[in-house]
């Protein structure tokens, strides 16, 4: 009996420790999966070319029930850097590197409001320009040239590397174009439906804005998602299968080390019935007390591999609690089955026998 | 009308093989009776059909006016529980459980565990002061009281005893057996099946089988 009830616990620790890890992939993953950029732009909407700071604002305040990663704003123009027409953004560094935590640079970020240019890799490399060397900027062909330093170079792998970077409020002044913004990228953490429905929700409503979705990264996210779901999901199907069998295996011994009490209760007038209820009674408590440790257990395993995996502590449900308690006594009582047949069958005619 | 009635019983297995053939006899309310026989003459096969546990292939077994060959298994079940108290040789006695729990396991498949009416009944053996011991902490006579004990706590109208003395010594061996004269003097009626002649004399009548027949009986001089 102690050996089914060490398989109901190891059982239901997997389980147990299974949903727990089930349940939190997607909001860690989610979390992981924002390393690899912004999952939502927000677009001028019709009729205008540029958002302003203010809506970037109010979008910011109506997502407070979501975590937001950082959201990070970004204006476009085309600038002249040492007489070279470049595709300059202006942007907030700092919430930049929350973004777009994969930017790898050469040297330093910006920093804010000061002259300084972060350069693509692509275009420091045709100007062959190094870190901490000046360049000459101006807005266009009749505006004055102002020195920057270069603080840095991006790789991103991207088209970014084809792109200079200034302070937002630097380009905007340059420009003249004071909380004026092209773009802002919102880093969310959410799964696909729910990413969805903030879109929905920026859409109705602010309609001078148009959200849209960064398809590649939410698509790569859910696919991911859904294969280590599933993977969590069969490694728990079958533990649950060899939790059934060795259950089964077990009550199957004790039924068989307890054929001559069967057949002496038996013998004393008991009933199948009686004989079943003992056995899926046993079964039941079996299932009863090795969920409760198994579960304890779980959420132990659990936290240890949501500490070494995703670097967070996951929360304890009692909902996956009550489960795993009541999906381990379904699974004893289900393995006791074919044991309790056999017992039915034994004849009390065994103990005047004496076998 | 006799409390037990067989009539031209047999039991073949296979339809070929016979265990018993043509068995005829009765035993009388208060009565005690010994079946004999050595090793492999049908005793236990006759024990199983009288004891409600299996039924005769042929003939008729009529048990306090209910014919057994009429009834199926549930009913074999509910006469088995109602009607017999059963006494055996390796004594069955639950391990896990106290003398007087022993005891009410019976009355729990019959009715309703009675503590206080167990303790009577083992006191009535002479074992109320053991009632909280384990078969383990019993002697092999003990152990055989306590079954003696828990064959008698549901009022059966047939004692049945399996060499009921033959995995104890000569001392315990007349204790139980003094047990059976008290209560056969009490006016129960006991069947017991035993190969040791000491032990069969002690009925008031003795059946011997050989071979699954009747081969004789004889009846105790007074």
């Amino acid at each position: 009996m102690a050996i089914a009830l060490m398989a109901v616990a190891v059982g239901a620790t997997i389980i147990s420790g299974m949903i727990t890890v089930y349940r939190e992939i997607p909001q860690q993953m989610g979390r992981e999966f924002r390393a690899y950029g912004a999952n939502l732009l927000i677009l001028p909407g019709k009729d205008r070319t540029t958002l302003s700071g203010e809506d970037v604002k109010k979008i910011n305040d109506s997502l407070n029930g979501y975590e937001i990663v950082g959201i990070a704003p970004f204006l476009y123009e085309r600038l002249k850097i040492n007489e070279q027409p470049i595709l300059t953004s202006g942007t907030d560094f700092s919430m930049l590197q929350k973004v777009s935590p994969y930017w790898q640079i050469t040297g330093s970020w910006p920093q804010a409001e000061k002259r300084e240019i972060l350069l693509g890799a692509e275009q420091a490399q045709r100007m062959n320009i190094k870190p901490g060397q000046t360049v000459l900027v101006s807005a266009g062909n009749d505006a004055d040239e102002e020195t920057f330093v270069v603080s840095g170079i991006v790789h991103t792998g991207g088209k970014e590397e084809q792109f200079a970077f200034v302070d937002l409020a630097l380009l905007q002044k340059m420009l003249q174009k004071n909380g004026q913004l092209s773009l802002a990228q919102i880093s969310i953490v959410a799964d696909g439906a729910a990413l969805e429905s903030v879109s929905k929700m920026i859409s109705q409503n602010y309609p001078e804005v148009q959200p849209q979705l960064v398809k590649q990264i939410a698509h790569s996210e859910e696919t991911v998602l859904s294969k280590l779901q599933a993977l969590v999901l069969l490694v728990t199907v079958v533990v649950l299968l060899l939790t059934l069998i060795c259950v089964a295996t077990t009550m199957m011994a004790v039924v068989t080390e307890r054929r001559r009490e069967i057949g002496l209760k038996k013998a004393l007038g008991a009933e199948n019935s009686n004989i079943i209820c003992e056995f899926l009674g046993e079964g039941c408590v079996l299932g009863f007390f090795g969920g409760i440790l198994g579960t304890g257990l779980g959420y132990l395993f659990a936290q240890v591999v949501s500490m070494n995996v995703f670097g967070r502590a996951v929360e304890f449900a009692p909902s996956i609690a009550v489960f795993s308690i009541v999906l381990s006594i379904v699974i004893t009582g289900i393995a006791s089955l074919i044991p309790v047949r056999i017992a039915t069958s034994v004849e009390p005619a065994i103990v005047l026998r004496g076998e | 009308m006799s409390l037990l009635e067989l009539k031209d019983v047999s039991m073949a297995y296979g339809g070929k093989v016979f265990a018993l053939q043509d068995i005829n006899m009765t035993v009388e309310k208060g009565e005690w009776l010994a079946i004999m026989g050595p090793s492999g003459s049908g005793k236990t096969t006759l024990m199983n059909i009288i004891g409600c546990m299996d039924k005769a292939t042929s003939g008729t077994v009529v048990l306090d006016g209910i014919d057994l060959t009429d009834v199926d298994h549930q009913q074999l079940t509910t006469l088995r529980r109602d009607k017999i108290g059963m006494v055996f040789q390796q004594f069955h006695l639950i391990p896990y459980l106290t003398a007087v729990e022993n005891i009410m396991v019976a009355q729990y498949y019959h009715s309703l565990p009675d503590k206080q009416e167990a303790l009577a009944a083992l006191d009535r053996v002479g074992l109320k002061d053991r009632a909280g011991h384990l078969p383990s902490q019993l002697s092999g006579g003990e152990q055989q009281r306590v079954c003696i004990a828990r064959a008698l706590i549901n009022y059966p109208v047939l004692i049945l005893a399996d060499e009921p003395t033959g995995n104890l010594d000569e001392a315990n061996e007349k204790l139980v057996m003094n047990i059976f004269h008290e209560l056969h003097d009490e006016g129960h009626t006991i069947l017991t099946v035993t190969h040791a002649p000491e032990v069969g004399r002690e009925a008031q009548r003795a059946v011997i089988i050989e071979h699954g027949r009747i081969a004789g009986s004889e009846a105790k001089a007074e």
